[in-house]
């Protein structure tokens, strides 16, 4: 009776996730199944859209690495996503640890009113930000979106090492401060190797959001040679009313993967960085 | 090893006085103990003998050498915190050997003290673990073992016994003792227990509300408590305080006995209303008030086992504390003045 009870049990588990797994990844067999059809296997409404009904083909691939500037806006994309991660562990560390450190009673508050700037929505700021980028004469130049995008990443990511911080005791580091170190020592050789959760948490947080952010990249970037993935692709690959689902399935798998993999391997530090930052 | 003077020395945390013109001198070599209630200003004051506070007026010397500009890093003071305060990032080999190598010892000769170091306290079959596999006890090793490690002028323990159970606590004390005695080292240590402070101290520095209340050898502090607050604080049971016109009059339980045991030319006798009585083993702790002329007060009498007279609650007996063991107290300021008549 317990052994059916139990078999009752873990079939309801396991049905469960298995709609779980299929809900989240069924995007990603799309854009697979999508990248590699045919174009006739993908329009024919005749055609079973789940499977294969021609064999598979790679020209959409090849479409989307040679006759777009995929590799580009790659490229771009790193190189925005790491100078955005950079900046943001820049100032989000000194003043995540001062806050936690020494603002004692102000300190909470500044953090969450630093932390209320991150939920003030894009559409609002982009046109303010317009004008800063234009009067600095950084239109269609990546370094608009690599000095504007941490303006949100860096009030999140503040908030969210104050958590870390906060959570490393006072002692540790007044001893390594005994020991031999300066305050700046203490940090960089105890306090920062101790939150290396957090750091890492805010290192993909800010590259992942580089990566997505869409309204800034849209409005600033015009010029092909300087765009990101989350707007080359769908500003080439779509031509008015055509659009182009193979490359642009590729593209979105190609740019996904990466998020994927770092998400997976990162997960329980992604986690505990968010949990920590939300209970002090 | 190293002298360490305080002049002066106050600190205040917004409205909070926690020290208050604090004089105070350790001698080289000395195991001095800082006792007090917590939030006495025990830890305060060494934190800011550490240099990890800084005062709001007043002065640190080590070695005649004003230190108060000088970083704690550069005041060759060890300091071993409540907590331990171990790396948990590191091994037991890299916590010990942390402070060698910020002060760029050569990491040959470094790991040679670190073995020597982790020796002397029996952990160096524990070299190569992470502090989270250690015990209690292991970690205290660990944690004085990095204190030692770079031959401190001066070691500041910070309550280092008070996260060991009750049964390590005591070879631990004595084991820290003998080891003190060994190197030398000028040690200032907090605690808040009393047997912790009579059992390892050279001198007691009792301290109350951010100010010392007394200096002294253990035994000075137990038998001429300087005022009716260190009369109180010291000793388990502490010190009965009776109304006296205007004065107090004090008396260890030890000492207030049944008549019979006291000699008769030189005794003070009260009859003792006894109201509870505890058998703790080796002795009996005995509550009640005094009669006669002495005002009402409780007091309570500690009899060694060894004393075979029976005595029941409810029921009055003549009890007597021999003239010199009677310290006299002044009603207004609580301090000890001498001498006097029942």
């Amino acid at each position: 009776m317990a052994g059916i009870r139990k078999t009752a049990r873990r079939a309801t588990l396991y049905g469960r996730l298995s709609a779980f797994v299929v809900f989240s990844a069924f995007p990603f067999y799309w854009m697979v199944i999508a990248t590699f059809k045919r174009d006739h296997d993908l329009y024919a409404p005749a055609n079973n859209p789940f499977v294969f009904n021609e064999p598979p083909t790679l020209d959409h691939l090849r479409t989307l690495l040679f006759d777009t500037h995929f590799l580009t806006y790659l490229g771009n994309t790193f190189r925005v996503g790491l100078a955005v991660s950079a900046i943001t562990l820049l100032l989000a560390v000194p003043a995540a640890y001062s806050l936690a450190r020494w603002a004692k009673r102000w300190g909470e508050a500044l953090g969450i009113g630093i932390f209320l700037t991150y939920l003030v929505p894009s559409t609002i700021l982009f046109l303010p930000l317009s004008r800063f980028t234009a009067g600095w004469g950084l239109q269609n130049s990546l370094w608009s979106l690599i000095l504007v995008y941490p303006t949100f990443t860096v009030p999140f990511c503040t908030w969210l090492l104050m958590g870390f911080f906060k959570a490393i005791p006072r002692d540790i580091e007044e001893q390594a401060m005994v020991d031999g170190l300066s305050r700046l020592g203490a940090l960089v050789r105890v306090v920062l190797p101790l939150s290396i959760s957090g750091l890492l948490t805010v290192v993909v947080f800010s590259f992942t959001l580089s990566m997505h952010e869409f309204i800034y990249a849209l409005t600033f970037i015009s010029d092909s040679a300087a765009k990101t993935v989350s707007i080359g692709v769908p500003t080439e690959l779509v031509r008015g009313d055509v659009f182009q689902w193979g490359p642009l399935m590729a593209g979105a798998l190609i740019a996904s993967i990466p998020v994927a993999v770092v998400y997976t391997f990162f997960l329980d530090r992604f986690v505990s960085g968010f949990t920590m930052g939300a209970v002090k | 090893m190293a002298r360490v003077e305080v002049r002066g020395l106050s600190k205040r945390f917004g409205g909070f006085q926690a020290l208050d013109e604090v004089g105070l001198t350790a001698r080289e070599g000395e195991f001095l103990v800082l006792l007090g209630p917590s939030g006495c200003g025990k830890t305060t004051l060494l934190r800011l003998i550490a240099g990890i506070e800084e005062p709001s007026r007043g002065e640190v010397l080590i070695d005649g050498r004003v230190v108060n500009d000088v970083p704690p890093r550069l005041r060759n003071v060890a300091m071993v915190f409540q907590s331990y305060a171990l790396y948990p990032h590191m091994t037991v080999r890299e916590n010990i050997g942390f402070p060698l190598k910020m002060h760029h010892i050569p990491k040959a000769a470094a790991a040679g003290k670190v073995e020597e170091a982790a020796g002397m306290f029996g952990i160096g079959g524990l070299l190569d673990r992470r502090p989270r596999e250690l015990s209690g006890g292991e970690r205290q090793r660990v944690a004085l073992a990095r204190a030692v490690v770079r031959n401190p002028s001066v070691f500041l323990l910070d309550e280092p016994l008070s996260n060991l159970d009750a049964k390590l606590r005591v070879s631990a004390r004595e084991e820290l003792r003998r080891f003190q005695r060994r190197i030398g080292v000028t040690t200032i240590y907090v605690t808040h227990d009393q047997v912790e402070a009579m059992g390892l101290g050279d001198r007691i520095v009792v301290m109350n509300r951010g100010s010392i209340r007394q200096v002294g050898e253990p035994r000075e502090i137990y038998e001429r408590p300087a005022d009716t607050f260190v009369a109180g604080f010291i000793g388990s049971p502490p010190m009965n305080l009776v109304e006296q016109g205007d004065r107090l009059v004090g008396f260890r339980p030890e000492r207030f006995l049944p008549a019979a045991l006291t000699p008769k030319a030189d005794a003070v006798a009260w009859s003792f209303d006894v109201t509870w009585v505890e058998d703790l083993g080796a002795e009996r702790l005995v509550y009640g008030t005094l009669g006669g002329k002495a005002s009402e007060g409780r007091v309570v009498s500690r009899i060694p086992a060894s004393v075979p007279i029976a005595i029941e609650a409810g029921r009055a007996y003549p009890f007597s504390v021999d003239r010199v063991d009677l310290r006299w107290f002044d009603r207004a300021t609580g301090l000890r003045t001498e001498g006097g008549a029942p």
